[in-house]
């Protein structure tokens, strides 16, 4: 048994994550009265918000006309009919506020003439449901995320919100009755072990992009809310739909965002032809990612690709003039320059899909709170654990994310979050005691890998994972593929057994959080490559070459994925929810999806 | 008053070298600090040569084939690889800068890597940044306006105005200007800095604020703006292309005109 020695925290709310999701909850909480403290691995304004580009989306109809109805039926067509209406329905018709209460925080948007907030055109976001693009992604430059993050986290220093900076949770603090009573963190700078006890623990860690090899996210996006819900014997869902960007820069995978072909760009093959006029003749380059992507793939794969290797394809922006360039997209055409060496106001900029953000994740209702589903009731609760952002399913993406609705996302369901905890808690109320045992499981795990001594280093098992998944469970599946790559992954999953790390210390081990976030991702990948192989069709982001159609009839549902502690997967499902929040919108029914 | 005796473990040692693969044609060497607050024995210096063939191109990319494939115990922040987070500041061939934004192929010679100087080391190249994000916090970032905002639209802001915030908003608080400015080596517990007297200027230059008069009367002090002596390190040093130098300058001149 591993002796430490613990620090405790007793706290009304613990939220666990600081990037636009967590921080928006805690500056709603902290607002309301509650104790609220913010656990975070980095500190706040290097979260992974900060990355984000495009836009914010909301009908303000500031630029043109437009409804939050439309915005709805666009999100319900982009998520191929996998997403839940209730909260779709929720997310579209709160973002009008959600966006004005960011521009009185103090985002810096970018304006028209008139003095109010820009909006571009973006994938998917259409007019009179379907008709041709609108502009409806609130921007400030390309550079909305950061903008977002940063006066998020000056909101939550206004409000004098508890903050935990460079802590690292390592588990849920699970009790007999199912419930979750806190978290467990290291703090890295001291080298010390903290327990948090919260009647409400916010998960908001972000996505786990780095289950691929070849990703738009940061190195942190690790999926350690998904890892640690695994590790509590609670499903995660709909982890096959992983959504590819189409345009992340050939070689290094960074970003140029959607908002570039908003703002006039367009794609171009070997042949200079420009192909999407091909696959989506009303959107074009401005179809759903999922379309872009996979068009972009069947080009190649023909043999169209651009350059030596006939791999990648080409993005214009240079015909948009300097001028645009540097005043709507400065940040990418940095981009462009430093990580492709090209001057994106001459040359076009060499692009291929991309991996990008995980539509599934921890399962909640549009309140926030994490669902236990079991077969009488597939929406029960469970008690005390909510998530947020891009760690959550709730699920307003489905089978595929519409750009700008993340941002969006984050801060609606954030604010949704804190108006649920304040119902649910009443500030101070006493905490009942926390068997030891609890806690001592989680430490056993993390001294275990602290003096991990195998032969395999993480970086080389990591390595192993980010292939196999980009090889087997990419743009296109098949089942041969998906059923190869179950087979590696478990070989590799196998392998954590033989890890070994050789810091051993407790002050900034980051030889040691490798590892505990390597964990973290095992669980993502595996959960991702067997939710795949049992889907037979394809809906948005899963491709499926042997089961081409949408299979309504037996498909519309959302899978469940556990992980046993033999890193066995075992899958199930639960229905749809086929059904709005109010009566002031009808629902949509299903039918085929054409841009 | 000049302290002159070093302080403990400001002496720093040559350490271990790793020797690029045999084979290896094009053979870079990079020089980096290490130090382990756990032995609390001196710095050092170990030295691993990559080869850079088999490399991507930033400083960031040798670090992380480094500790991939080398030395998983080499300590240092990254989070974003495109320059956007902030995290992988550090000081680089001399300068201060972002890792993950530095060519390798910009640097002569070998690739000498520190830690931000001056400012305390937690463990080889990371070092602890609560002061700068306490003054950060002392200078009430955060929009003040006592006109209520309109129910259900925004306030406006003409383009004009808007233009106002660039080169200011887009900060990233990765504290290369502040820790290269000698103002703020020797007087860091009083002098705001240059990074932090950016952001101060950023909520100075916002049309929707309304608290100018404040946040002005809390900078006028000898010590929280006045040490800037207009040296400009700050300006030459910012990855991001910003100019903190002239923000400076322009706080001084907003505290002119209203005397
Ligand atoms: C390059 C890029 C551009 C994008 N552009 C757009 C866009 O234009 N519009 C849009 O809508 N979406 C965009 N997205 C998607 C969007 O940015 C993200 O989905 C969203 O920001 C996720 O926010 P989050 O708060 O859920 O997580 P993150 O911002 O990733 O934050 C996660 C937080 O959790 C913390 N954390 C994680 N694990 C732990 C742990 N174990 N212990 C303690 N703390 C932990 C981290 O420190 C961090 O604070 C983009 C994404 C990328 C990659
Ligand atoms: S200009 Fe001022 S802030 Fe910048 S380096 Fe010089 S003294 Fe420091
Ligand atoms: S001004 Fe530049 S160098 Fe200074 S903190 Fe901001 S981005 Fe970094
Ligand atoms: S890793 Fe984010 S700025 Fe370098």
């Amino acid at each position: 048994m591993a002796a430490y020695q613990i620090i405790d925290h007793i706290y009304d709310v613990v939220v666990v994550g600081a990037g636009g999701a967590g921080l928006r909850a805690t500056l709603g909480m902290a607002a309301t009265g509650l104790d609220t403290a913010c656990i975070t691995k980095v500190f706040p304004t290097r979260s992974h918000t900060v990355a984000a580009q495009g836009g914010v989306g909301a009908a303000l109809g500031n630029m043109a006309e437009d409804s939050w109805q439309w915005h709805m039926y666009d999100t319900v067509k982009g998520s191929d009919w996998l997403g839940d209406q209730d909260a779709i329905e929720y997310m579209c018709r709160e973002a009008i506020p959600a966006v004005y209460e960011l521009e009185h925080f103090g985002v810096p948007f970018s304006r028209t003439p008139e003095g109010k907030i820009y909006q571009r055109p973006f994938g998917g976001h259409m007019r009179n449901y379907g008709e041709a693009p609108v502009q409806r992604a609130c921007a400030a430059a390309d550079r909305t995320g950061h903008a977002i993050l940063h006066t998020l986290y000056q909101q939550c220093l206004k409000h004098k919100a508890k903050f935990f900076i460079e802590y690292f949770a390592t588990d849920l603090l699970m009790d007999a009755d199912g419930s979750c009573r806190g978290v467990l963190a290291w703090d890295l700078a001291e080298g010390t072990l903290h327990r948090f006890l919260a009647h409400e623990t916010v998960l908001a860690t972000g996505g786990y992009g780095r289950a691929y090899f070849s990703c738009t996210s940061a190195h942190t996006c690790t999926g350690d809310g998904n890892g640690m819900v695994l590790r509590a014997g609670l499903p995660v869902q709909d982890h096959e739909f992983v959504q590819f960007h189409p345009t992340g820069i050939y070689g290094s995978g960074c970003l140029i965002t959607e908002g570039a072909r908003g703002e006039g760009g367009y794609l171009t093959n070997s042949k200079g032809e420009r192909f999407m006029e091909r696959y989506a003749p009303t959107a074009k380059d401005l179809a759903s990612r999922d379309v872009v992507s996979r068009a972009m793939t069947v080009e190649i794969r023909e043999g169209r690709g651009v350059g030596p290797g006939a791999d990648h394809i080409h993005l214009h922006l240079e015909h948009l003039g300097a001028d645009v360039l540097h005043q709507r997209l400065p940040g990418i055409t940095e981009t462009a320059k430093i990580f492709a060496g090209v001057d994106a106001t001459r040359e076009p900029c060499p692009v291929l899909p991309t991996v990008h953000y995980n539509m599934g994740g921890i399962p909640t209702n549009y309140r926030g709170e994490v669902l236990r589903p079991t077969r009488d009731d597939p929406d029960a609760v469970c008690p005390g654990l909510m998530a947020i952002g891009e760690c959550a399913s709730v699920s307003v993406h489905g089978a595929n994310r519409l750009g700008t609705n993340s941002l969006l996302d984050i801060v609606v369901f954030g604010r949704a979050a804190a108006i649920r905890a304040s119902e649910l808690v009443k500030p101070g109320t006493k905490h009942k005691p926390l068997p030891e045992l609890v806690t001592q499981a989680a430490l056993d795990r993390f001294d275990a890998l602290r003096h991990a001594k195998g032969s395999a280093p993480t970086a080389a098992i990591r390595d192993s994972m980010q292939r196999t998944m980009q090889n087997d469970a990419a743009v296109f599946r098949t089942s041969a593929s998906l059923k190869e790559g179950c087979g590696k992954m478990a070989g590799v999953a196998a392998s954590m057994a033989d890890i070994g790390i050789h810091d051993r210390s407790m002050i900034w081990n980051s030889d040691l959080i490798e590892a505990l976030e390597l964990d973290n991702l095992m669980g993502c990948a595996l959960t991702t490559i067997h939710g795949a192989e049992a889907r037979h069709e394809s809906r948005g982001a899963h491709a499926h070459e042997d089961y081409p159609d949408r299979d309504d009839g037996n498909w519309m549902k959302h899978t469940l994925a556990w992980v046993d502690d033999k890193r066995r997967v075992k899958l199930d499902y639960r229905p749809v929810h086929t059904y709005t929040l109010t009566d002031e919108v009808e629902y949509i029914a299903p039918k085929a999806r054409v841009y | 008053m000049v302290e002159f005796a070093l302080p403990a473990n400001s002496r720093v040692e040559s350490g271990k070298t790793h020797k690029a693969p045999a084979g290896a044609k094009r053979v870079k060497a990079f020089q980096i600090y290490r130090y382990d607050p756990d032995s609390g024995a001196n710095p050092r210096v170990d030295t691993y040569e990559i080869d850079l063939d088999k490399c991507g191109p930033m400083v960031l990319d040798a670090l992380l084939k480094i500790k991939n494939e080398i030395d998983s115990t080499l300590t240092f922040r990254r989070s974003c690889r495109e320059g956007i987070c902030g995290s992988c500041s550090m000081n680089i061939d001399g300068t201060n800068t972002l890792s993950c934004l530095k060519p390798i192929e910009d640097i002569k010679g070998d690739v000498k890597i520190y830690p931000l100087p001056h400012m305390p080391v937690v463990k080889d190249l990371v070092t602890d940044l609560s002061m700068p994000y306490a003054q950060y916090e002392s200078i009430k970032p955060w929009m003040q306006a006592d006109t209520p905002p309109p129910p259900n639209a925004e306030r406006l802001q003409s383009p004009e105005e808007r233009a106002e915030l660039d080169g200011l908003w887009e900060c990233i608080l990765c504290f290369c200007c502040q820790t290269s400015c000698p103002s703020y080596w020797w007087n860091g517990d009083r002098y705001l800095g240059p990074s932090i007297l950016l952001q101060a200027r950023r909520w100075l230059a916002d049309s929707r604020d309304e608290a100018a008069g404040e946040r002005l009367d809390a900078l006028d002090d000898p010590f929280k703006l006045y040490r800037c002596h207009t040296i400009m390190n700050c300006t030459n040093t910012c990855p991001k292309g910003l100019n903190p130098g002239r923000a400076i300058s322009e706080i001084k001149r907003d505290m002119m005109l209203r005397r």
